[in-house]
């Protein structure tokens, strides 16, 4: 079962649930994949730690003009629908940032003129920690656009009884592509006014995917109970409420959070986990 | 005019519940809420919608399936698996390039306007706020971070206010870059966490490509001491002015629920710390 954790809103414990979540199945015997698709701020392995086999980098390609081809046309600043390309006296001038690789403007150049190099974006790490395999993405600071950079990460599934995503956060592209192909969302939210506003949104996007989707209330306690009324009206599943605790947070400021957390929530991390079989019809396979 | 932009980095170190208490203590200004993606600010505003605007920004491709033959070469040409079973595209996919439309020998594909979200300028007790909302599963957030900025600062011409505060969105990617280009300075917040440390660094490397004035906030400083000798210690050897220190405090989420800033509803050690750190602010970049 792949399961993407993701939020409207951010720091309300995303990376701290997949954690959890890894560890705690991994703790049962299943072979557990943890993929950071936050690549803008990657944090799992802070916190994991695991050791790194290999580093690949990531690239996207981008187009070149050869000068001595170009004869100006401009069809290239024309087809471009990013405003990528700007002819200047008779010269095309490209953005590489604002590019989206769409490859349009080599394909109409008459001249045969452009060609495409890649350009870097960011890495893609991979290792592992005791039983839990480890894949993660780190976009250059300075890139703009990480949608490819996420997919890439995506595509490097390991066979596991349990995948799971740790997703940016926002309802925008990012998100979109690190959910995209799993089997359950979970979103994590806080009991406050924000964790209700941002839950909304990030409830409305996920509507588009058709994904069985279910709740999990962090920091309960801390705040009202807006968010419990809005799941119950929606008929959306609360799969567990984890209470608020300031020693928690002190544990998860000094990096050493997962374990205290794992045992702490054993209960309602198991109720997340059932609340996933049941919303999705899924059970990997019992292992010995 | 000044511009002050705040972000953090990582989501939930504070960064909109100040930018609201900023809002309650500064003068002359017009508030720009440019994270687009999960907006929040005007919880604790309570904005007066005067104007609302859809925001159009780029195009999505329409299969127009009396036309399609299924040649299947709009699938060659386009590069994000946004076209799916029979010829269909998938909106949340297609970002727009129009390579299916330039390139069906049938004529089938037609690029239409997208509008991915809506504007709006509002009254607040606190002064005119800008502000938006990007539709669910939307793109372009750099674009609506750009013009949500633009409309910020000719309203504040137009009326003479000095000072645009602009709360930024999580992250590095596009609608933060779109959010510091050309800004005066901008605030960072961050807590004493090992990862909202990890993320400041990224961040303040991200306000460095741009040679911009950076200064730092540091919320829930009392949570880890090490980490926050840290920040300093980071902060010093980059030249960074630490401006504000903010002990946790349950009135941020308590004036949360009341639909207030922090400044309105307490007058505890975290308001009196944003309250300091306001006048240190005024006193030196927004001078």
């Amino acid at each position: 079962m792949k399961i993407a954790v993701a939020s409207g809103k951010g720091g309300t414990g995303k990376t701290t649930l997949s954690l959890a979540l890894a560890g705690y199945l991994a703790n049962r015997g299943y072979r557990v994949s943890l993929m950071d698709c936050d690549v803008e701020e990657p944090n799992v392995n802070l916190f994991l730690k695991a050791n790194i086999r290999a580093v690949e980098q990531v690239s996207v390609p981008i187009p070149v003009v050869d000068g001595d081809k170009c004869t100006g046309c401009g069809l290239c600043e024309r087809i471009c629908a990013f405003n990528a390309i700007a002819v200047v006296s008779g010269k095309p001038l490209i953005f590489k940032d604002i590019c989206h690789s769409c490859g349009g403007c080599m394909l109409v150049c008459p001249e045969r003129a452009i060609r495409e190099v890649p350009k870097e974006i960011g890495d893609i790490e991979e290792g592992s920690a005791g039983a839990i395999s480890y894949i993660g993405g780190r976009l250059r600071v300075g890139e703009a656009i990480s949608p490819p950079l996420i997919g890439a990460v995506r595509k490097h599934y390991a066979d596991s009884h349990y995948t799971v995503i740790d997703a940016p956060p926002g309802t925008s592209c990012p998100v979109m592509a690190a959910v995209r192909g799993c089997d359950a969302i979970v979103l994590v939210t806080e009991p406050t006014p924000f964790g209700l506003n941002d839950l909304k949104l990030a409830v409305e996007t996920m509507k588009r995917l058709d994904y069985p989707l279910g709740v999990v209330i962090n920091r309960a306690g801390m705040g009202d109970d807006g968010v419990e009324r809005y799941c119950a009206e929606e008929g959306i599943s609360v799969l567990a409420s984890l209470a608020h605790s300031r020693e928690i947070a002190e544990k998860y400021a000094a990096g050493e959070v997962v374990e205290e957390f794992i045992r702490f929530f054993d209960g309602e991390l198991g109720e997340i986990v059932s609340g996933l079989e049941r919303l999705t019809g899924i059970r990997a396979v019992e292992v010995k | 005019m000044k511009e002050l932009v705040i972000i953090s980095g990582k989501g939930g170190t504070g960064k909109t519940s100040l930018t609201a208490s900023l809002a309650a203590l500064a003068g002359n200004k017009v508030v720009v809420d440019c994270d687009v993606d999960a907006a929040d600010l005007h919880i604790l505003m309570n904005p007066a919608i005067q104007k609302k605007e859809n925001f159009v920004a780029g195009k999505v491709a329409v299969n127009n399936s009396e036309m399609c033959l299924q040649c299947g070469d709009c699938v060659l040409y386009c590069r994000f698996d946004a076209i799916g079973d029979y010829y269909v595209v998938n909106p949340v996919s297609c970002e727009g390039c129009g390579l299916c439309e330039r390139f069906c020998p049938h004529e089938a594909m037609e690029m239409v306007s997208r509008t991915s979200g809506e504007w709006y300028l509002s009254d607040t007790r606190f002064g005119p706020l800008l502000h938006a909302r990007l539709f669910p599963a939307e793109g372009n957030s750099g674009k609506l971070v750009t013009l949500l900025r633009q409309e910020g600062r000719r309203l504040a011409e137009e009326k003479g206010l000095d000072l645009l505060l602009v709360d930024g969105s999580p992250g590095v990617g596009c609608p933060v870059i779109a959010s510091l280009a050309g800004a005066r300075a901008v605030l960072v917040v961050t807590e004493p966490t090992v990862s909202a440390v990890h993320d400041m660094k990224r961040v303040v490397d991200l306000a460095g490509h741009f040679r911009m004035k950076t200064l730092m906030c540091i919320n829930r400083c009392d949570l880890n001491r090490e980490n926050v000798k840290a920040i300093e210690e980071f902060c010093e050897s980059r030249s960074i002015p630490v401006l504000g220190k903010i002990p946790y405090d349950g009135d941020f989420t308590k004036s949360q629920v009341a639909g207030k800033t922090l400044i309105e509803y307490s007058d505890g050690e975290a308001a009196r710390a944003v309250r300091k750190m306001w006048e240190d602010l005024s006193r030196t970049v927004l001078h």
